[in-house]
């Protein structure tokens, strides 16, 4: 059923009452624009009471579909539960309502929690430093490519290159066209991980780095990930780790011990805030202690008389990527998270979401092409190869999936696998879940054998049937017109 | 505390059907040699109890404005929220979910994103809107990006009254491509028009004007935009949204691009974060603007539903060639300002800007009738100002914060030349006897003197 939208609900003449009343000697300042500025014509904003307003929203939000609501595979996007009690933290009105430029003595929380957080990741990561400006995943890896820059700035290095493995996310090469180096793609080799052949053509003295995500998007630890720092580092390039997939490997393995020089870390994947349909998220960068003078500014910094100040004394930092200093409230969720889990729980939690991951992964091989057999981290990828002969393709078993109350897992991605079906559970699924969820596949792929149509023009279960993306981009109706 | 549901028993069942014995056999594949050997130093894990008394007792350690009374502004406002906006971002359903990419499970969220391009779009008066980027900083930034890949210039012109952290980010995002940021300076605290001089036009791709400026003041957008009439570079107006509600919308003056930051539009302060940047434009660039933007189509019976459109322009299809890297935006702060825009309404909105505006201009006045405060620019303004206050910072902050009122912001930090010179910032939460509180004490203070 359409739901109309919030303009076309009857506006009331007059709006409802906001502001208090205020006393004369204010009321009566005239309102001087000159006349060439002043608007004219106000602007066609909605004009509803209260109670309808509240309807049109609720009704809205049933129309949508969160982790809280059931289990969201989505690959590559972590999407476990978001704690509650981190929510109810961050809306502490000591929290919410702190301006940026008030005094350091009147924001010594605000700013022993972000000292406190960075020193947590370093211990996560084994890096020296963090700025937590980054506003998200992309953002960091920016930043962390700024930092590059900067870096072989100095040493009067022009180098043009940054390899990126062409299973990669497409934030990575976005990214380092909005830096000013070309995207240089190094094939997967048979198994899925960086060819170390092909990478040492590409490698010489224009590489500036190499940007790689470790377990990396097929869900695989590249364990010459070693051997492949040190070829970086041989050629004077730098290592940047996409810490998109640091969920499989808490406790486990970090990104400095692998030899990496720059993380990024996304705060709304592996550390438990929500996505917020689409954001806001926090994409903190870590370096070694070689690189750390290049980072954003401010950094925060504790003094000997346990103070906690803002350091823009960084004469060598690549300036701000942001203004203020990050994603606040998100930092307050990621903090919480880490300390309710500890060492223990963070370890667990990867150990548990690698579990998941291939027990689904063993349970749906064979129904569905896998086209890498091994022990798989945090996340897999399967491909509807087979259910293709008969015409059925990957985004036909996610809309199907919609039916069963599952949010479909990532599809289409990483690009190198054909109808890639990239699935990623969390450790916040129990085994329950996870055998509803297989009997769903199972049943799919009985329906792309005996009832191909079902598949085709599913999703039927939903309040709204399958989109026709294609008509959208032609007829590009971006906004509602008035009459 | 953690948040595994899997009981011993399950997890045993699991591995067994793995062929594997412990959970560390599924790391059989990581090198020894990387694998950690011993545990993550971090603090034992806390309970519910304990987390929420420590984050407590931290969070105190901060001053709220609330228990203040604050003039502090400079690009993030102590504006009054409903209390439907929380309940609204409050709702699982929106707060739990990803980037709707799966449109049939994500039309709560597509189609308040389509109302929200809607309600930008009237207020900027431009013809496309995103669902927006991560600030008011980096959408200036994104801004001038757009305009470079329109006609491949290499030159930016930004004025010196933009918010200088803005200015800050702009450098550093065009630093490594060496984009010269070339900034126009001020006269009297607006834009110095005389200074945007034909060559420099002909060279840069843009112009980037912000309005009301960093100071409050207004700039003549009117005289400025049509300086570049005739040239391909590009006019970009960076606006507080709220002050909208009175001002004419830049499209009326010819801009192509119009940016800003939308904490003001129902998002708390939040130590600066997060808030959102928006972006809105011409439809002829429609295929150049970063980010997501949302489309009406219909589905296989017929009805009206929404999608995320011309996604071609993005990193996830385009990779290297994408119009920008954003993937996270800032989407549930733009359903707070969605809420919010929908909540105060035509009406509200207005009476809103108006009081701000008759709030800023009645402290103005009795502040400038002070001996020892002088007005610093003789423009018209929104709702912020400065004024000379014959007081050094460290002193004025002492005198004011003994009655508990936060700020003005000094302005020599970022500008030397504006010695002794004070923003003041004032919403519709400012009543009169907290001006007057401010008024009296600065009076008795520059008295004393």
């Amino acid at each position: 059923m359409n739901d109309r939208l919030i303009f076309q609900i009857p506006y009331l003449e007059k709006g409802k009452q906001i502001l208090p009343t205020v006393p004369n000697e204010i009321s009566s300042i005239e309102i001087n624009i000159p006349d060439n500025l002043k608007r004219k014509k106000a602007p066609e904003l909605p004009q509803i009471s209260e109670p309808q307003l509240i309807r049109h929203y609720n009704k809205l939000s049933k129309k949508n579909f969160g982790v809280d609501t059931g289990f969201y595979p989505l690959g590559s996007c972590t999407m476990k539960y978001n704690p509650k009690i981190n929510e109810e933290i961050s809306r502490l009105e000591n929290f919410v309502n702190i301006h940026p430029y008030q005094d350091e003595e009147d924001i010594q929380g605000a700013l022993q929690l972000m000292y406190e957080l960075d020193v947590l990741l370093c211990e996560i990561t084994g890096m020296d430093k963090f700025t937590l400006q980054p506003s998200a995943g992309a953002h960091g890896e920016l930043t962390g490519l700024f930092i590059i820059d900067a870096y072989h700035r100095e040493k009067g290095n022009k180098r043009k290159n940054i390899i990126i493995p062409d299973s990669a996310h497409g934030t990575n090469p976005a990214s380092v066209t909005m830096a000013g180096y070309n995207a240089v793609a190094v094939d997967s080799d048979e198994n899925g991980k960086v060819d170390l052949k092909k990478l040492n053509e590409l490698l010489d003295k224009e590489t500036a780095g190499l940007m790689l995500t470790n377990p990396n998007t097929l869900g695989f630890f590249d364990e010459n990930i070693l051997k492949i720092s040190k070829m970086v580092h041989d050629v004077g390039g730098l290592v940047y780790y996409d810490g998109a997939n640091l969920n499989a490997i808490m406790g486990i393995a970090k990104p400095r011990d692998m030899g990496f020089d720059i993380v990024h870390l996304n705060l709304h994947k592996t550390f438990s805030t929500p996505h917020g349909g689409g954001g806001p998220g926090s994409g903190p960068i870590g370096v070694t202690k070689e690189l750390s003078k290049f980072l954003t500014i401010p950094t925060v910094e504790l003094n000997n008389k346990g103070r906690y100040y803002l350091d823009y004394d960084k004469k060598d930092s690549i300036g701000k990527v942001k203004a203020f200093y990050g994603n606040f409230n998100v930092l307050i969720k990621a903090y919480s998270y880490i300390l309710s889990l500890g060492a223990k729980g963070l370890k667990r939690a990867s150990q548990l979401a690698v579990l998941n991951a291939n027990y689904l992964k063993k349970h749906l091989s064979k129904y569905y092409y896998l086209p890498y057999p091994e022990i798989c981290m945090h996340e897999f990828v399967i491909s509807a190869i087979w259910q293709k002969e008969k015409g059925i393709r990957a985004l036909d078993i996610a809309k199907r999936l919609m039916d069963f109350g599952f949010h479909p897992p990532t599809i289409y991605f990483p690009l190198i696998i054909n109808e890639a079906i990239m699935i990623e559970p969390t450790e916040t699924e129990n085994k329950e879940t996870l055998d509803m969820f297989i009997k769903a596949m199972i049943q799919i792929a009985k329906e792309a054998d005996e009832n191909p149509e079902i598949l085709k023009s599913a999703p039927h279960k939903t309040q709204i049937k399958r989109l026709d993306e294609v008509k959208a981009a032609r007829d590009l109706i971006l906004k509602y017109e008035y009459k | 505390m953690d948040y595994t549901p899997h009981s011993n028993k399950e997890i045993k069942e699991m591995l067994s059907f793995l062929g594997i014995k412990f959970l560390k056999d599924l790391y059989n594949n990581i090198p020894d040699k990387i694998k950690q050997k011993k545990e993550l130093k971090l603090p034992e894990p806390l309970s519910e109890i304990e987390l929420l008394g420590r984050l407590k007792f931290i969070s105190k350690k901060n001053i709220s404005t609330d228990n203040r009374i604050s003039f502090l502004g400079a690009g993030n406002y102590d504006h009054f929220i409903p209390s439907v906006v929380n309940y609204i971002i409050s709702k699982p359903e929106f707060y739990t979910a990803y980037t709707p990419y799966q449109s049939e499970l994500s039309q709560g969220i597509l189609q308040s994103m389509f109302e929200y391009q809607t309600m930008m779009c009237e207020l900027t008066g431009m013809d496309i809107s995103n669902i927006s980027l991560y600030d008011g900083a980096t959408s200036v930034a994104e801004a001038a990006n757009m305009a470079i890949s329109i006609n491949k210039k290499k030159k930016i012109l930004i004025s010196e009254t933009i918010h200088p952290e803005y200015r800050q980010v702009l450098k550093t995002y065009m630093k490594p491509r060496k984009i010269e940021v070339f900034e126009i300076p001020m006269k009297e605290g607006i834009t110095d028009k005389g200074q945007i001089k034909e060559n420099l036009i002909d060279e840069s791709s843009c112009l980037i004007i912000p309005q009301p400026n960093f100071f409050g003041n207004l700039e003549p957008i009117d005289e400025i935009f049509p300086i570049l009439s005739g040239s391909n570079t590009l006019a970009i107006a960076c606006v507080n949204p709220l002050s909208l509600a009175l001002l004419k919308p830049p499209a009326d003056f010819g801009a192509d691009i119009v940016v800003g930051d939308g904490q003001i539009l129902g998002n708390p302060q939040s130590f600066g974060g997060p808030s959102f940047g928006f972006l809105t434009c011409k439809k002829k660039y429609l295929r150049k603007t970063p980010g997501r933007i949302v489309g009406q189509t219909v589905d296989s019976a017929g009805n009206i539903g929404y999608v995320l459109t011309l996604q071609t322009r993005e990193q996830h299809i385009r990779r290297e060639k994408a119009t920008s890297n954003i993937c996270s935006n800032q989407s549930l702060n733009v359903l707070a300002a969605c809420v919010y825009l929908s909540y105060v309404g035509r009406d509200g909105l207005y009476e809103i800007a108006e009081l701000c505006y008759r709030n800023a201009h009645y402290l103005f006045q009795k502040l400038v009738a002070i001996k020892g405060i002088n007005p610093t620019f003789n423009s018209k303004f929104f709702n912020e100002f400065v004024v000379y206050i014959d007081l050094d910072s460290t002193e004025l902050k002492k005198i004011l914060s003994k009655k508990g009122i936060l700020g003005p912001i000094c302005l020599e930090e970022w500008y030397p030349s504006l010695k002794k010179r004070y923003l003041f910032a004032v919403t519709e939460k400012r009543t009169k006897d907290e001006m007057d509180l401010l008024i009296d004490t600065l009076n008795k203070a520059l008295k004393v003197k």
